[in-house]
């Protein structure tokens, strides 16, 4: 049996070429830091692809029950959730994975980052590296839409809204990015198209070019002080110590590959078991409104970003920000390719990293609560504490009443509870006096600002209630507002 | 560098042949790649026309005046599996008569004008709210305050034997706005526009 197999082996091998191309690719030697305790840096890829592996594989899957139709791909990822054997979890694992692939991508990078490695030769793996980035940041933006709940179909409307912006081309754009004159069929069809074909044949692409480059270029060693990087004789110091002291790659390395990879697929698994699949959420109704859509946390800090910037930046923010980012990101091995790699000769770099995750955390966490969104239900769902009118007056009440019914509560919290768009009123009466008060209630903020002029909204007996009310918002004990004037009376 | 065997013949014997057969392929790969590449060009590129179709909203006297409400229609540019997704909304507001006893409507779409999210209506402080970055709009569709860069867009209405009519909305944006006759100054004004701090 033994002798049968081998000598089917040898046939195939004899026309495959097996031995003679792939294995010694498999085998070939990587430095011996690589391979010792450093080497626990360098699994990160490798757990980029294994979850790429995942996603292929629960990808299929779902695509063998999934319809992209709007009138059923809600209906099918129900049956997905609740009778597919099984289909809860794939759809779980499917979202799971995929965050875990861009958190493993990104730390990736990082690394490749703080030690250097993408100086030469290798400035081209970094540049497929980032362009693989976006691929994956691209399959998570079409896979969003897919689930076809309200954050999809709004989504597509902001992302239309955005791309209508584009001097000149934005309309043709527009029809081109949703298929036809309104979100519908045909939209849903082409990021289906995109998920399933077009982006994962550019990452599978770009993944080998991606390897080859690993390959042809080597392994990178773990960053020595004493060893900076010259371009006149890395490539020959590279292959003289690879000589002596190397190690082949199927051996301990790909062991440090596989055990991470075991408890990164470990983590998902469990995490999709636990937490189950992400929606859908609720039908989309385009004539349901106080849909606020909401991106992938993955988005989070550039919905953020975009939220934040004042209006002259908008456009840019929207068109030109991601093109620059992605543009710096292409740019990196260019401005430094020499030099030393150890991160503890790079400060400037290592503050580059944590400066970026500071601010991504930051503007992330900043997207995940979205203080700027208006909560449209406050004005009739959320209760006045008790404790700011029980001592009200029959007046005060009635601007109580006024403040609620004019919507106020949606961008204006009470003790934390409403919008927080604007800034919450509850002590507002020791901050502003009745003048003010009816000053910025009828004329908005300066300018057509935030707040909009409510002068032709509310009557003059609802302005006298609210003000009354509003400037009954004080701490016990503390005097409302006054205007500071000079006593010009001796 | 190996040398050829002398038996073997020239490739070249007959040069003027060869370049012919060279400018030849070239050309026939000219011919193939244009007539693959046309359609397939045509086909990627296009997308399912707009059209210029008209819904019936109602009946002209249906709607009390100076009171917005949202009508809801069924989208004929549609595709026939597109399911409850065509069904589409517009604010109607009818205006009274103008001076020649016409009956005058304002009929605006529901997407914000800033990034297109759902407006909601609150008749009682008479303003829009659009929940993604807080825009508002008076009922007259005009911008009040916050990130939107111009009012809400307006639809072209029309009436037919006492239906009021709209045309079908299109997806609109900041430049293929729904009126193509351009918008009053008032909706798509910028002017009074400042930083929204």
């Amino acid at each position: 049996m033994r002798n049968w197999l081998s000598q089917i082996g040898g046939w195939l091998d004899h026309r495959l070429g097996v031995k003679a191309t792939v294995l010694p690719l498999l085998a070939h030697p990587i430095p011996r830091g690589a391979a010792g305790p450093m080497g626990w840096w360098y699994v990160f890829g490798s757990a980029s692809m294994t979850l790429l592996a995942i996603q292929i594989l629960t990808g299929i899957g779902l695509s063998m029950v999934y319809v992209p139709a709007p009138d059923q791909a809600f209906q099918s990822l129900e049956y997905l959730n609740y009778e597919q054997p099984m289909g809860w979890f794939l759809r779980a694992l499917h979202y799971y994975a995929g965050s875990g692939m861009v958190v493993m991508v990104l730390v990736h990078m990082t690394q490749v980052f703080l030690h250097g490695s993408y100086k030469y030769p290798r400035e081209l793996t970094w540049l497929v590296g980032v362009l693989l980035l976006a691929c994956t940041l691209g399959m998570f933006f079409s896979g969003q839409i897919l689930r076809w709940d309200s954050d999809a179909y709004w989504g597509l409307a902001v992302a239309g809204s955005m791309a209508g912006r584009v001097p000149i081309l934005g309309p043709q754009i527009v029809q081109m990015l949703h298929g036809g004159p309104v979100i519908g069929g045909d939209s849903l069809s082409r990021f289906y198209a995109l998920h399933v074909f077009v982006i994962p044949g550019a990452l599978l692409l770009l993944l080998a070019v991606h390897l080859w480059l690993v390959l042809r270029c080597g392994v990178s060693a773990p960053p020595d002080r004493s060893q900076p990087v010259d371009p006149r004789t890395y490539d020959a110091d590279y292959q003289a110590d690879l000589h002596r002291t190397g190690v082949p790659f199927l051996g301990d390395a790909i062991l440090k590959d596989v055990f991470f990879s075991a408890l990164v697929v470990i983590a998902v698994v469990a995490l999709a078991a636990v937490a189950g699949p992400k929606g859908p959420s609720e039908l989309p109704d385009p004539t349901q409104g106080g849909a606020n859509p909401r991106p992938e946390w993955p988005f989070l800090w550039l919905f953020a970003l975009l939220a934040l910037s004042p209006p002259a930046m908008e456009t840019f923010v929207i068109l030109g920000l991601p093109v620059v980012l992605i543009g710096l990101l292409l740019l990196v091995p260019f401005v430094s390719n020499r030099g030393p790699r150890s991160p503890s000769q790079r400060p400037v770099a290592v503050l580059m990293v944590v400066m970026l995750y500071t601010v991504l955390g930051v503007l992330t966490y900043q997207g995940h609560t979205a203080p700027w969104s208006p909560d449209m239900d406050a004005w009739s769902a959320d209760a006045v504490p008790v404790a700011m009118v029980e001592q009200g007056s029959p007046l005060q009440l009635q601007g109580m009443a006024v403040f609620q019914n004019k919507t106020c509560r949606n961008c204006h919290a009470l003790e934390g509870l409403g919008g927080r768009r604007g800034p919450d009123l509850s002590t507002i009466g020791t901050r502003l006096t009745r003048d003010q008060l009816i000053n910025q209630i009828s004329n908005g903020t300066p300018g057509g600002g935030n707040m909009p002029a409510y002068g032709r909204q509310i009557g003059p007996h609802e302005m006298t209630a609210l003000v009354d009310f509003l400037v009954s918002l004080r701490p016990h004990g503390q005097p409302p507002a006054k205007t500071a004037t000079l006593d010009s009376s001796p | 560098m190996t040398t050829e065997p002398t038996t073997t013949p020239p490739l070249d014997l007959l040069p003027g042949r060869r370049t012919f057969f060279g400018w030849l392929t070239y050309g026939l790969g000219a011919i193939a790649a244009t007539m693959l590449g046309w359609p397939l060009t045509r086909y990627f590129l296009g997308t399912m026309p707009r059209r210029e179709v008209w819904v019936a909203l109602g009946s002209v006297d249906s709607f009390p005046p100076d009171q917005t409400r949202l009508v809801t229609f069924d989208n004929p540019m549609r595709q026939p599996w597109d399911g409850k997704l065509s069904h589409t909304g517009v604010f109607v507001r009818y205006q009274g008569q103008d001076a020649n006893q016409q009956d005058q409507f304002l009929i605006l779409a529901v997407n914000c004008s800033h990034l297109g999210c759902p407006v909601t209506w609150f008749p009682q402080s008479g303003l829009f709210l659009c929940p993604c970055h807080g825009g508002v709009y008076h009922a007259n569709g005009e911008r009040a305050s916050g990130p939107p860069p111009r009012g809400l867009f307006r639809c072209v209405w029309r009436i037919e034997q006492g239906q009021l009519e709209v045309q079908a909305p299109h997806f609109p944006t900041l430049q293929d706005t729904l009126d193509p006759t351009g918008d009053p100054a008032s909706l798509a004004a910028n002017s009074s526009r400042c930083e929204h701090a």
